[in-house]
């Protein structure tokens, strides 16, 4: 049950005394109309006051202790601000009268919050996992090619010898794409039967969740032989990077540079002449900083994703397209910053700062083409700028949007599964 | 039968198989292996008829429908494109761009050349 808020008992007590609020009020020191405020539940009561609001009505302060009733009354307000239909000001008078169905309300918004989030890491894997549909097109297109060139060769009787060596050799080829594709698909529906909470993993997502299980302190950490091989060798590459960065950024360089410029990556790399990525790392694995990162090959591949609260990142598939990310991939060398908020509209979306930035390379020189990654740093918007950022005009932006409830973006690639599900 | 076909498909085998097939029937069958570059290989060959694969490199088969039905030379072309199962939604987005006709993977041959010929007017 919803406890009774301090504000409820104090009034609760003072009609029990036959007393007037106004003279309550003189007694402990307060206004009579902010006596009724807090009656109300519409102010949270300071302890100081609390206790001479106890004195004058001959009890002591723990008697009109809210028990967790106000933080209830908050969340109460927080479902209220995301269904349109309840009445935000009446939350306090509908806790208060029906403690057991505000608890109700409150359980069942908890459940629903839990279960968007549930249905879209399950979508998210069976839209866009690239395992089973890689399989399956691998399967598909041996088992196309194998069904058309079987039938050329059984139905015509005038082949000629050089089509049918041909054709036979497809064959051939096919057939063992399709017992590899085959193969592959098995595998992976048979480890459907194995796969934990988190579903089978991709060498990225193990590399992931072995460095967050590391607090992403993983420079010089031993690298499990439980990872898959292609996990191990992409662990030893990111240990490899690690090592360039702190050996370009100092840990007492890179904190002297950090206090002076706050997480601007740019910034901190140009001050001790690093390059750009190894700040993005530097700052995105620094122990304490609470900073995200993603990154991204030219396809817009999300190639290393290092999570932070509040701000989803998309297991497969592609990402929001309103990232700073992917801006920056199309403008390498140039700085993208964004104010955003994530999830449903609402005044109490989270914000961040996304700060992207995207290189060009050419590793083959002028005869090669052009390779492009791009990094963009996530930043919880009360780790920088404070109060500027907080009410700054702020980006909507989701996960990606299969998941993503802003239904009018004009970003929107396909709908959402969260379609309609708080009106907004 | 005369007639010239524009064959956009990344899959070797897929692609010669249907070569063949639409060769004998006296098709003139021109390939292309991937998407990029489509639309200027188009206007200069003008084929009276383009078979596309949904999924291709480079560039999509949806978005070089969408491009064929934008540019005035092309926009009545008739085009028949290639899926697999479990495409569905991306099917319902080629109807709306306006493909002619499917042809799902994998394809009986027969079935492949009748809609050719229906698509070129040769039924």
């Amino acid at each position: 049950m919803v406890a009774a808020l301090s504000g409820s008992k104090l009034r609760a007590r003072r009609i029990a005394l036959g007393l007037r609020q106004g003279d309550v009020a003189q007694a402990a020191g307060v206004s009579a109309s902010y006596l009724n405020l807090i009656e109300h539940n519409r102010r949270r009561v300071p302890q100081a006051v609390l206790s001479r609001l106890a004195a004058a009505l001959q009890d002591t302060p723990e008697a009109f202790a809210d028990g967790g009733g106000a933080a209830a009354l908050d969340d109460l307000r927080a479902v209220a601000l995301a269904w349109p239909m309840a009445e935000l000001t009446r939350a306090d008078e509908f806790a208060q009268r029906f403690p057991g169905w505000a608890e109700a309300v409150l359980a069942m918004h908890q459940r629903s919050l839990a279960q968007e989030a549930a249905i879209a890491a399950v979508n998210d894997r069976m839209s866009h996992d690239p395992h089973l549909s890689a399989s399956l097109h691998e399967v598909l297109s041996a088992v196309a090619s194998v069904r058309s060139t079987s039938v050329i060769l059984a139905e015509t009787d005038d082949l000629e010898p050089e089509w049918q060596a041909r054709f036979l050799r497809n064959l051939d080829q096919d057939s063992a794409r399709l017992a590899k594709g085959a193969e592959a698909l098995v595998r992976y529906l048979d480890s459907g039967g194995q796969i934990d909470a988190q579903g089978s993993m991709s060498p990225q997502e193990e590399l992931e969740a072995w460095a967050s299980g590391q607090d992403w302190q993983i420079g010089s950490a031993d690298i499990p032989s439980a990872l898959s091989a292609p996990a191990r060798d992409m662990a030893r590459a990111l240990q490899g990077d690690i090592r360039v960065d702190h050996a370009a950024l100092p840990e007492a360089a890179f904190r002297a540079a950090l206090a002076a410029h706050g997480p601007d990556p740019l910034a901190i790399a140009n001050a001790l002449g690093a390059a750009p990525f190894a700040a993005f790392r530097r700052l995105a694995f620094a122990k304490g900083l609470g900073l995200g990162l993603v990154a991204c090959d030219g396809s817009g591949t999300l190639v290393l994703r290092r999570p932070v609260a509040g701000f989803s990142l998309p297991r497969f598939g592609a990402a929001c397209p309103l990232w700073p990310l992917f801006t920056a991939l199309a403008r390498p060398m140039q700085p993208i910053e964004s104010v955003v908020e994530v999830g449903a509209a609402s005044p109490n979306a989270p914000r961040f700062i996304l700060r992207g930035f995207a290189i060009a390379s050419h590793p083959a020189g002028f005869g090669g083409p052009e390779l492009r990654r791009a990094m963009m740093l996530i930043i919880p918007a009360g780790a920088e700028a404070g109060a500027a950022t907080a009410t700054a005009p702020a980006l909507g932006v989701g996960a990606t949007c299969r998941t993503c409830q802003r239904q009018a973006c004009p970003a929107r690639r396909e709908p959402s599964i969260l379609a309609g599900a708080t009106g907004l | 039968m005369a007639g010239h076909i524009l064959l956009i498909e990344d899959e070797p085998n897929i692609a010669e198989a249907i070569r063949f097939l639409l060769g004998r029937d006296g098709w003139q069958v021109t390939v292309l292996a991937t998407g990029q570059g489509a639309i200027e290989q188009i206007a200069v060959l003008r084929p009276h008829l383009v078979i596309l694969d949904l999924m291709l490199p480079v560039c999509s088969g949806l978005q070089i429908l969408t491009d064929i039905r934008a540019a005035a030379a092309t926009k009545d072309l008739p085009v028949l494109m290639l899926t697999a199962k479990g495409q569905e939604r991306d099917r319902e987005a080629a109807v709306a761009a306006g493909v002619s006709a499917f042809m799902t993977k994998p394809f009986d041959n027969s079935e492949m050349r009748a809609a050719v010929r229906a698509l070129m007017g040769a039924a």
